[in-house]
């Protein structure tokens, strides 16, 4: 009889103790972005909090192409045991099924939300003499068939392609656009006074602006950036309906182990109440989701809603 | 003297004991991993970006700038060695430098890498210290239409490369420029020449071109005839440089740093011209043009010190500007990032030690690389002597881990051995694989400039004859190539005439 209850209970206990344990091997996370990207930073001061946390290395491994499909169609692909999650982001779970055609993925249905992780603004800016002193002078240009404004973006697919499709659809707008590989490339015509404006992620334009080779009119969120304090948000500055962040999240393939997503999930809340992680999140300029935004079914919302948002935009902007 | 008190600043940060060991490893392991055929330092980058997180920015750049320039000299030599460039650079250094391999003068010809390097790196170091903020400004002249003039240029050296019929060149240029259009279209996002394989979306990967037809396509030609190669390599030769040598050296040498370090810092990784376009100019300076592609050591010397300097020089634009010119660099930005510290315009003001550390480690650095390699250049010239058979299965096993690190993608594996098979036919039809691999790293970025001067000229061809500096390369592009055409003309009809 002894035995047999402790046989039941150390079966009970290895029960549980199987998702205590977990993980006992080294776990994936896939970043479908080339290493040095901002999804990937993100990716790796995260992935470190959770190796740091779980006693297992997270791996990064970058799996880049096709605008973050590729890497994420893996990842959607990968066996649902908790040991492949991978870092979404606003692209792959929100603008990819308007963008291609063949995607073998479905943002809402394929995926085990663990949460998100942090935004990161978006920024209006352009090069540094453009004959506009503010956002309101600066929407009259765009508007001003004549003044021929000049966009720059990152390539389709890319967060500066589709935020500023986003700008120029809100406001009925067409100008001349041209298409470069990368954000570096275009940030480079623009600093040159090549093109005359673009959209991106604050991170990548927040060095350049304080630096006073490009000028920024709005950043894109509710609240001033503490990286940028002078630049006023598009509501002050008078374009409110244009908000837009570059989101990244945490999403496991469908079907992963309840108890295995919860731990993911639970450690994700605790990371971003580190002190070291979020004060370098923060240097990013990312902006990190308050305790509420942070669950599964808050990530489940988000997704729904930005396929909603940019499928009809994006498909316009291609016709 | 406000330069010299940047140096003095620098020197201080980078001889730092901590900073010096950082620099020796980085450069140790960068040679290793390069000399690894297919491995690149981008993988590498990636892979030890977490390990330094553990030490200050400062260091960990210092490190991974070490990574960079170990590797892209490593790479050198694997193309000395086994024709098997792994980096853009390195392929012109195949050309003459596998050749020279061939004739038992590995050693001379690694010799000469390292000392072209290291005095390339010295005077790259200098410019940067010296006129590298100033010259950030040329690379802001570069809009898309005088980037365009470039490349055209740039396609104007394919012809000079030429060993043999001008004819097949251009065919080899035509086929790397088509190449170059897989892929997804950069303004509509539609797929082009995918055949329906996802994994071209993103076009052919240049490791995997150029890994296939010089590197696989080598080992099989060489499987061939196994005993003729054997024989091929079994003399080593001296192994440094002989006083000839280096005095053939030195002219090249000064023209490469100086070419090298001025395409370097264009954006856009205009460093890639820089050792095709010393290879033409070496070419056409000598007096006997027909050694080239036969072993010259010219066209070893110069390729590789306009490589080295413009690997050094392709950091201005990153920290001045905070842009990447290449992949490489793309990385670097990551790992500042990922230590709080975002380049841009202010990092010279704002981290002084940083910048300034940073330069002056990259002379260190390129110290240490001619430390380290001069006595392994013995190693890896006996490394030859190891039987066919078990070499060629072990550079198989490294290119194909190597190729699959770049993007954690299986279909690179069957695409460079796809690469390798028509390497091999290219070979046996006497097509040359270089002119094709120039065609196709300029394609791509000829195409994107192309479009986006046209896009932004809304559609008029006028803005490459307005812009003077467009205008400008677009004219010497011409002269080059009517120079480059004219012999062979010349030739044909002197033929034309004796009938």
């Amino acid at each position: 009889m002894k035995h047999i209850l402790a046989s039941l209970g150390l079966s009970l206990f290895s029960g549980i103790a199987a998702a205590q344990a977990y993980p006992t091997r080294p776990v994936t996370l896939i970043v479908p972005f080339a290493a040095g990207g901002p999804t990937d930073i993100i990716a790796r001061i995260t992935g470190e909090y959770y190796s740091k946390t779980l006693g297992q290395q997270f791996v990064v491994e970058n799996v880049a192409g096709a605008g973050g499909t590729t890497g994420i169609t893996r990842g959607a692909q990968a066996k649902p045991d908790g040991y492949t999650i991978m870092m979404g982001h606003m692209g792959t779970h929100g603008a990819a099924p308007a963008l291609y055609a063949n995607l073998k993925y479905d943002p809402i249905k394929d995926f085990q939300p663990i949460g998100l992780v942090a935004g990161t603004p978006i920024l209006i800016v352009a090069r540094k003499d453009f004959p506009a002193a503010n956002l309101k002078e600066f929407v009259a240009k765009l508007k001003d068939p004549a003044a021929k404004v000049k966009q720059a973006h990152a390539g389709v697919g890319s967060v500066s392609f589709t935020t500023c499709t986003l700008l120029t659809s809100q406001l009925g707008v067409k100008n001349i656009v041209a298409a470069y590989r990368g954000t570096g490339p275009a940030l480079n015509d623009l600093i040159g006074g090549q093109v005359d404006y673009m959209c991106d992620q604050i991170v990548n334009l927040v060095e350049q602006v304080k630096g006073g080779s490009i000028k920024a009119y709005a950043i894109a969120i509710p609240e001033r950036s503490p990286a940028l304090p002078d630049v006023p948000t598009t509501k002050e500055a008078g374009l409110p309906e244009y908000q837009v962040s570059a989101w990244n999240a945490l999403f496991a393939p469908k079907g992963v182990p309840k108890d295995v997503a919860a731990k993911l999930s639970d450690t994700l809340v605790k990371a971003l109440d580190d002190e070291a992680t979020r004060k370098r999140l923060l240097e990013l300029g990312s902006v990190i989701p308050g305790k509420a935004g942070r669950s599964p079914q808050a990530l489940q919302k988000l997704v729904e809603s930005e396929v909603a948002r940019w499928t009809p935009i994006l498909k316009a902007a291609q016709q | 003297m406000e330069f010299l008190g940047h140096l003095a600043l620098g020197f201080a940060t980078a001889l730092s004991p901590m900073n010096l060991l950082l620099a020796f490893i980085g450069c140790l392991v960068g040679t290793l991993i390069g000399v690894l055929p297919g491995v690149g330092p981008i993988a590498t980058i990636a892979m030890l970006m977490p390990l330094t997180l553990k030490v200050d920015p400062t260091g960990a750049l210092i490190m991974l700038a070490g990574i960079y320039y170990g590797a892209q000299y490593g790479g050198s030599t694997t193309a000395i060695l086994l024709n098997i460039p792994g980096e853009v650079t390195a392929v012109v250094t195949a050309i003459d430098g596998h050749e020279m391999a061939k004739k038992g003068q590995a050693g001379t010809a690694l010799g000469i890498a390292a000392l072209g390097s290291f005095v390339a790196g010295t005077v790259a170091t200098l410019v940067i210290a010296a006129i590298g903020a100033p010259l950030t400004k040329l690379a802001l002249l570069f809009g898309p239409a005088e980037y365009f003039g470039l490349m055209v240029f740039g396609l104007g050296l394919a012809i000079v490369l030429a060993r043999g019929s001008v004819l097949k060149a251009v065919i080899m240029v035509v086929l790397g420029l088509l190449l170059a259009t897989v892929g997804t279209d950069l303004e509509t996002g539609q797929d082009r020449l995918t055949l329906g394989i996802a994994e071209l979306s993103d076009g052919v990967d240049f490791a995997v071109l150029a890994m296939g037809v010089f590197g696989i396509a080598e080992i099989l030609r060489n499987l061939e005839h196994p005993e003729s190669r054997d024989v091929a390599v079994s003399k080593i030769g001296r192994l440094l440089p002989s006083l000839g040598d280096l005095r053939r050296s030195l002219g090249p040498i000064v023209r490469g740093t100086g070419i090298g370090s001025v395409l370097g810092i264009l954006p856009g990784n205009g460093a890639v011209l820089g050792p095709f376009a010393s290879y033409a100019l070496e070419k056409k300076l000598a007096k006997d043009p027909s050694r080239f592609g036969k072993g010259a050591i010219e066209g070893v010397a110069g390729p590789e010190s306009a490589n080295n300097a413009g690997a050094q020089t392709s950091f201005i634009p990153l920290l001045t500007l905070g842009i990447p010119p290449n992949a490489v660099m793309a990385l670097m930005v990551g790992a500042m990032t990922i230590h709080g510290l975002i380049p841009g315009p202010q990092v010279m003001l704002k981290h002084p030690t940083l910048f300034w550390g940073m330069i002056a480690s990259m002379w260190i650095g390129n110290l240490f690389l001619l430390i380290i390699n001069l006595p392994l250049i013995g190693l890896w010239v006996r490394l030859l002597k190891v039987p066919y058979r078990l070499m060629f299965t072990t550079i198989l096993l490294f290119c194909a881990i190597g190729i699959y690190s770049i993007n954690n993608n299986p279909y690179d594996v069957y695409f460079t051995a796809f690469f390798g098979l028509a390497g091999y036919v290219f070979i046996k039809l006497g097509l040359e694989p270089a002119p094709m691999l120039l065609g196709f790293v300029l394609g791509r970025l000829m195409e994107e400039k192309l479009r986006q001067a046209l896009a932004l000229s809304e559609g008029s061809f006028m803005t490459f004859v307005e812009r003077p500096v467009a205008a400008g390369l677009l004219v010497l592009a011409a002269a080059v190539m009517v120079i480059a055409l004219l012999p062979a003309v010349s030739r044909s009809r002197a033929k034309a005439f004796q009938e």
